[in-house]
């Protein structure tokens, strides 16, 4: 303990980019372990919490949020350079978040749908991962993050070892908890098969199936699961609905979209204008 | 106003300019700009550049059932608003009529949002300010029981959270007809006894808020909230205002509009005949005070600054602090009168037409209004976040309360400017995929 006790303080930094301030939150909901951490970490910034402001250096460098503006894609590349670690949380960050299914559309569209003047909304055509823009040293996934996954990475960080996170499909989990399968007694569609765990499998737990919001995991077979879908008459739109959420920007994911033609309310139903390949 | 030139140009003799370029310890991002000729506020506007996420549209093609995942994502602080406001919505189109233990625990969900999304803003965004400290992590360094209380209280509501939808951010329990799955009586059982100590918590936060000086203010402004006969108002009630309006949940449109300000391309929502209102817990605890739980109107009662909290927007710290405790009492009764109910929801068959309704968020009234088709899918939506409703009042009260911090040191004034926006816990995540941007007028000198 005195080893670690005696380590300097790291600085930390933790910064939004688009996003809902939610995996920030979770942050702030270790409620338990809050002070500790402040003794521990130099927060310097993070300006949801604290008026306290700083340009870095970072010894780590927690990003929320997806590159949605020419703003944000430069600051992150400035970022970047004052960051020794930059670790991505959230689906946001991580794979461009529910705002990506936008990337599908026209951009236009979008902004006169929600903005009497879309000439003064200055967005990038599309919302991506940090991981398109520079290079990333580690990524929590979820939407939000775990708060156990988020402490380990603390953890790691501060006693200067990797951080341990499980890679698994959201199956296991299940099975671990002792969580009947949703799709085999209920003919439930999940994503629990091609999705990383991280949740404790929560919406089987809960009755329902997953919607993919750790992201695909390693090797995931998404187009095996796909045509199970299919196979029960649901339809393109309704398999590609079900991987079009907050991970829908994944390439696995991605791919399985495309090819069921584009997320729904995405592609125009008959006139085919560019079809699902608006995306630049 | 017509001042762009003068903001681009720098300010002229006489004139002297506020900036706080970034907004901290609220939710997302924002900035101020306040301009002052001889005395006089010429201009205060909150600017927001937080990206945008396009939610109105992302919903498009959606069920009823995506949406209510969907608009979580808006906030991660108030994400049951969110579902809540959706929920019934789109079950008002379809004429379900949900049991009421199903009605209960959507309050006792939302008691949990209230509960630590309050603490969250009462302790470790709001606080600071009262007690002269950059954040609550600094203030703990000497007032670490205070700072534990409310790490205690937001902890409480969490825990409500979790057991209701699985996680505190972003639950996933909440479908129309009722929920994917209720908890048995004995889960509640933990949270149950947690809120024994947080009643008392609370108790204690409305005594120890309401002896804080606040800065002086005396604004009162035309207040808009929900108001039910029989309850505390959260999921259901009659959208009612300061100046006589009465609308059923639905009907928002009928006496507020979003509108272009002059000077700003900001959309700001206005009644109809262009005034600005102000939402949230000041106008609740003002418009919904014979509805607070016996609990909290005593202690509301015993801080003797009932009118002082209708005039002075910093006083929105006690109005937030006795819903805390409103919303932990609350809580605990919801639980002592729960049985478990045989199905977790009743079923339901989507319609075409339009699915509207108003809750309250814990910032304010939150309105969302979907186009529905045959097929049960969104085909145009409107959300309408309290802090885009709040921003005029914000900066009505900026204007009202600048004259008395011009004599202060520049850093200092502009701390107070701050703190007087804060008092509203805005949430710039949740506006901005309404609110205009002004990138292109974001002069380099507003940026910094």
């Amino acid at each position: 303990m005195t080893a670690i006790a005696a380590r300097p303080r790291l600085r930390v930094g933790i910064v939004k980019m688009a996003s809902c301030d939610g995996c920030q939150l979770t942050l702030l909901d270790l409620e338990d372990e809050l002070l500790a951490l402040g003794d521990r970490f130099d927060i310097l910034e993070f300006p949801e919490a604290s008026s306290l402001r700083s340009s870095g250096p970072f010894d780590v460098l927690l990003v929320e949020g997806s590159i949605s503006t020419p703003e944000q894609a430069a600051e992150i590349i400035e970022l970047r350079t004052k960051a020794r670690t930059l670790v991505t949380i959230g689906a946001c960050a991580s794979y461009g978040g529910i705002q990506a299914l936008r990337n599908w559309s026209d951009h236009d569209v979008f902004r006169a749908a929600v903005y009497a003047h879309p000439e003064y909304i200055e967005s990038l055509s599309t919302a991506t991962p940090v991981s398109d823009h520079v290079k990333v040293d580690a990524e929590l996934h979820g939407c939000p993050i775990s708060p156990d996954q988020l402490r380990e990475l603390l953890v790691s960080v501060a006693v200067g070892r990797r951080p341990q996170i499980r890679e698994e499909a959201v199956c296991l989990e299940c099975k671990r908890r002792g969580t009947v399968c949703v799709m085999v007694a209920q003919g439930i569609p999940c994503l629990g098969p091609v999705t990383q765990g991280g949740c404790g499998a929560l919406c089987p737990t809960y009755g329902r199936g997953c919607y993919g919001c750790f992201g695909p995991r390693e090797q995931a077979n998404t187009g095996s699961l796909s045509r199970t879908f299919a196979a029960t008459g649901r339809g393109d739109l309704g398999v590609s609905r079900l991987f079009a959420g907050f991970t829908g920007w994944a390439p696995p994911f991605r791919e399985v979209i495309d090819e069921r033609g584009g997320p729904p309310g995405m592609t125009p139903v008959a006139a085919g204008e560019g079809g699902g390949d608006g995306r630049h | 106003m017509g001042a762009t030139d003068g903001i681009l140009t720098g300010a002229p003799a006489g004139e002297r300019e506020f900036n706080v370029p970034y907004v901290t310890r609220v939710e997302g991002e924002g900035s101020l700009v306040l301009r002052v000729r001889d005395g006089e506020v010429t201009e205060a506007r909150l600017k927001i550049f937080e990206a945008p996420r396009y939610f109105e549209r992302l919903v498009v093609g959606r069920t009823g059932d995506e949406v209510i995942d969907i608009v979580a994502r808006i906030c991660g602080i108030c994400p049951i608003a969110y579902q809540m406001t959706a929920v019934h919505a789109f079950e008002d189109a379809y004429q379900v009529e949900v049991p009421p233990v199903i009605r209960a625990l959507r309050r006792l969900l939302y008691c949990g949002e209230t509960i630590q999304s309050h603490a969250l803003h009462v302790y470790l965004l709001h606080a600071p300010d009262y007690l002269g400290y950059p954040s609550a992590l600094a203030m703990a360094q000497d007032h670490r029981a205070v700072v534990e209380q409310g790490l205690a209280l937001k902890k409480v509501g969490n825990q409500l959270i979790s057991v209701l939808g699985g996680r505190p951010v972003h639950p996933i329990s909440v479908r129309i007809g009722g929920f994917s799955r209720v908890p048995w009586r004995r889960d509640l059982d933990a949270v149950r006894a947690a809120l024994d100590d947080a009643v008392a918590w609370s108790q204690a936060t409305v005594r120890l808020v309401a002896s804080w000086d606040p800065p002086a203010l005396e604004h009162p402004q035309p207040l808009v909230a929900l108001h039910h006969p029989a309850e505390y108002p959260y999921n259901d009630g009659r959208i009612v205002s300061s100046d006589g309006i009465d609308l059923a949940p639905g009907d928002w449109g009928d006496a507020f509009e979003e509108q272009h300000v002059e000077g700003t391309n900001a959309l700001h929502a206005r009644t109809h005949d262009g005034k600005v209102y102000l939402l949230g817990p000041t106008a609740r605890v003002t418009l919904d005070a014979d509805q607070l739980h016996p609990l909290a109107a005593e202690a509301l009662e015993a801080t003797g600054l009932r009118d002082a909290i209708r005039t002075n927007i910093h006083r929105s710290i006690v109005a937030r602090s006795v819903e805390l405790l409103h919303a932990c009492a609350e809580a605990r009764d919801l639980i002592d009168g729960y049985r478990s109910p045989r199905e977790p929801r009743v079923p339901f068959t989507p319609r075409a037409g339009v699915a509207a309704w108003s809750t309250e968020a814990p910032r304010g009234l939150l309105h969302h209004r979907y186009e529905v088709d045959d097929q049960g899918c969104v085909t145009h939506a409107r959300i309408v976040p309290p802090t885009s409703q709040n921003q005029g009042a914000i900066e009505a009260d900026l204007a009202a309360f600048a004259p008395s911090v011009l004599d202060l040191p520049d850093h200092e004034a502009v701390h107070r400017l701050e703190m007087l926006i804060r008092a509203y816990d805005p949430c710039i995540s949740c506006a901005t995929h309404f609110l205009d941007l002004r990138i292109v007028d974001d002069g380099a000198e507003e940026r910094i």
